[in-house]
């Protein structure tokens, strides 16, 4: 994982709620490796009769004021329904570094600091400035600084960002989640070992038993 | 870690969650998340390939094989066994070919695609025995939730935590919050005429919303979830996720302990006796009765039934529904808490209660071509499909051939039944289930994961409309523009003779043979 601690761009507004992660990745394409291309798919292209896609036109990310945006603007329970990091691996292959909104569902919450996109939660009210501002205006730039927790733009917005300090840690460092937890072998070797005596609770039971 | 050797902590109430966090507890480093043993690891073709991939790449081993199981479910195709044995989609035939590879070099055991325990990775786990009280379970899928109608805290992934799972057998993992939801029934917790499982959980999300219960460990209580059978309490559980909670649990009891003896993973209950009554000393043979043996299985009960929460516990948040007034639900929208009853209208404008759920239901009415105020009932229906890890269970199918039964598809409605594993396939089977569907004109389907998310053939074309008793009823979510309707097992069969939604309540059973 990259480090990453300010982020400095233009933000794509997609001013819904309850974006699932069936949209943000369709499931035909959970088979293959390479997801960026196919970042909301069914939104970002129109279909004919015979099924051949054109992109919309209509639909943000084919507008090209934001064709650089790395910040994705959103409304609430962003990245709800299934548990696939496919959805955070397009956002990344698309080029997003951050999301902001009023809430995102855990599982993707998860997922996403795993993959180094920041994650920040504000209020209603900030987000909908936010969208407003970066719609009424492609070039609206927006800052987040993830050592001050705060997003700031170009515009003398400033919010403040909660985030859990073991997982600023993790994004501000690049860390690998695996490594540290190797760190503790001793004492999962120990737990281990007594715990597999448990055999009410192993898989299979009549096996250890 | 160990509670009983904390004095204070001991007699503290704690709830069911908190007894099995804290037996998982491995170490609690100062300012990072708790390490958290994991039992059970359920494993599938579709999150797992990046994971066994990062293995290799970092030269790591898979800590503990005999805590994974594997299984293809969410590709595999249901028209055929032929079609299951070759599968004609290269990219899926080959995703399913990568996971026996990597169960090989692992060490996994791997139930495939014609093995009489392969099915939808949440079936399986519970067959098998696999799954018990107790237990962390996790799985690179959401609907892993479905586990904790076991008292087991059950909970999806993405693919790095199954990797890391895979490596250390455990998951940092944040301490969620408490949310008990008491469902009370009428006498002995009955649910009213029509009524199922699934009509409760639907009427709990739209009650508190797709993101009601984020940050949660949800457990159902009350008479009306004692009440339920295994397969009703795993409906409950498995759409626990769509409340946006990290998982949802319901308290072991006899119900629990009768599904799981003589499972071929659950603890032996005749040989192997693991300990004895001793006989007490200085008292005269007579006075003593013989020792007792005590098998696995005695000893897993008794360790079991001390899970439940304790009396005096508190929850973060609590809730309580009075089931006797539920009725039969049906989902309107693009998301499972657009949900309303049989008897009722798609809602207007007017009931949205918030600027984002207007917008919401705005778009929502456009993707759905649903008009604010149409009557549930007057809305046709194309496709039915009958099956899903939440709700392609034993039960399900005999709920819905009860309905079918003398009866025939209504001609234009394609319906499939897609049986959630090769087990229940063979119950129904034998139960004469298929041939009723069969001939009343419904598909008998191959077990998978199928029409529920559509990555397999079987989806939906643009427009269709299809009342589901899966899970989700997203945009695209069984096909490209396909709308889906959640329903019931009863409700679906219902609407798959008639053409629309109907109330099941009303159902005039046509059964010669009185089922």
């Amino acid at each position: 994982m990259t480090p990453i601690n300010t982020l400095t761009s233009t933000a794509a507004p997609l001013p819904l709620p309850n974006i699932d992660t069936d949209q943000i990745i369709p499931k035909q394409f959970l088979k293959r490796t390479g997801y960026g291309d196919f970042l909301f798919y069914d939104w970002r292209y129109n279909f004919d009769a015979a099924g051949h896609t054109t992109p919309n036109p209509d639909f943000v990310l084919n507008k090209p004021e934001y064709a650089h945006a790395e910040i994705l603007l959103a409304e609430r329970n962003f990245g709800c329904g299934s548990s696939r990091e496919h959805a955070a691996w397009a956002l990344n292959q698309f080029g997003f570094r951050a999301v902001i909104a009023p809430t995102f569902a855990d599982i993707f919450y998860s997922n996403a600091g795993k993959n180094g996109i920041i994650l920040c939660r504000l209020t209603d009210a900030e987000v909908e400035t936010l969208i407003q501002r970066s719609t009424a205006n492609p070039q609206h730039q927006i800052t987040i600084n993830l050592e001050q927790q705060t997003v700031t733009d170009d515009q003398g917005f400033q919010a403040h960002f909660d985030i859990d300090p073991f997982r600023k840690h993790c994004l501000l460092n690049g860390l690998d989640d695996i490594g540290l937890t190797l760190l503790h072998k001793d004492k999962l070797d120990a737990y281990e070992a007594k715990h597999n005596e448990e055999f009410w609770l192993a898989p299979k039971a009549q096996a250890t038993a | 870690m160990s509670t009983e050797s904390n004095p204070s902590q001991a007699l503290k109430p704690r709830t069911m969650f908190e007894k099995v966090w804290q037996q998982h507890v491995v170490v609690e480093p100062a300012g990072e998340p708790t390490i958290l043993y994991i039992d059970l690891q359920l494993v599938h073709e579709v999150t797992s390939p990046q994971a066994f991939e990062g293995l290799r790449l970092a030269n790591r081993p898979l800590r503990n094989p005999a805590r994974h199981i594997a299984t293809v479910d969410h590709n595999v195709p249901t028209t055929s066994v032929a079609d299951r044995l070759v599968i004609a989609d290269q990219v899926a035939s080959a995703q399913v070919n990568a996971l026996r590879k990597n169960c090989a070099e692992f060490g996994i055991e791997l139930f495939d695609v014609e093995d009489a325990e392969q099915g939808i990775v949440h079936m399986i786990g519970p067959e098998l025995g696999a799954t018990k009280p107790g237990m962390t379970i996790v799985c690179g899928d959401s609907h892993t939730s479905t586990h904790g109608a076991f008292g087991a805290l059950a909970f999806g992934i993405g693919t790095s935590e199954v990797e890391h799972v895979m490596a250390t057998q455990t998951l940092p993992q944040d301490k969620p919050k408490t949310f008990r939801i008491n469902v009370e029934g009428g006498v002995n917790g009955e649910l009213p005429y029509g009524v199922t499982a699934k009509d409760i959980i639907l009427d709990i999300i739209g009650r508190i919303g797709t993101d009601g219960a984020s940050g949660h460990v949800v457990e159902y209580a009350g008479s009306a979830i004692r009440a339920l059978s295994m397969e009703g309490r795993m409906t409950v559980c498995n759409m626990s996720i769509e409340a946006g909670a990290r998982a949802g649990m319901i308290a072991p009891d006899d119900t629990t302990f009768a599904y799981l003896k003589g499972r071929r993973f659950s603890p032996a209950y005749e040989k192997d006796p693991v300990g004895t009554v001793s006989a007490i000393p200085n008292y005269p043979d007579s006075f003593n009765p013989p020792p007792i043996s005590r098998s696995p299985w005695d000893l897993a009960v008794e360790q079991w039934s001390a899970l439940v929460t304790d009396l005096g516990a508190t929850f973060d948040r609590e809730l309580t529904i009075d089931a006797t007034k539920l009725a039969p639900n049906v989902t309107w929208g693009t998301s499972p808490g657009m949900v309303t009853t049989i008897d009722s209208a798609v809602p207007s404008l007017a009931d949205a209660k918030t600027d984002a759920d207007r917008k919401s239901f705005e778009r929502a009415f456009e993707y759905m071509d649903l008009k604010p105020g149409t009557p549930i009932k007057d809305i046709k229906i194309d496709a039915v499909f009958l099956g899903s890890c939440t709700n392609g269970r034993i039960e399900d199918l005999r709920a819905a051939a009860s309905i079918v039964d003398g009866y025939h598809v209504a001609k234009t409605v394609r319906a499939l039944v897609v049986p959630g594993s090769q087990a229940v396939k063979h119950q129904a089977e034998a139960e004469g289930l298929d041939l009723v569907f069969k001939s009343a004109g419904f598909e008998w389907r191959e077990p998978g994961c199928s029409m529920c998310l559509g990555m397999n053939p079987d989806i939906l074309s643009p427009g269709e409309r299809c009342a589901s008793t899966s899970n989700r009823n997203f945009e695209g979510r069984q096909g490209r523009g396909g709308r889906t309707h959640l329903l019931s097992p009863a409700m679906a069969a219902a609407a798959a003779i008639t053409g629309h939604f109907t109330d099941v309540r009303y159902w005039k059973f046509n059964s010669k043979e009185g089922r």
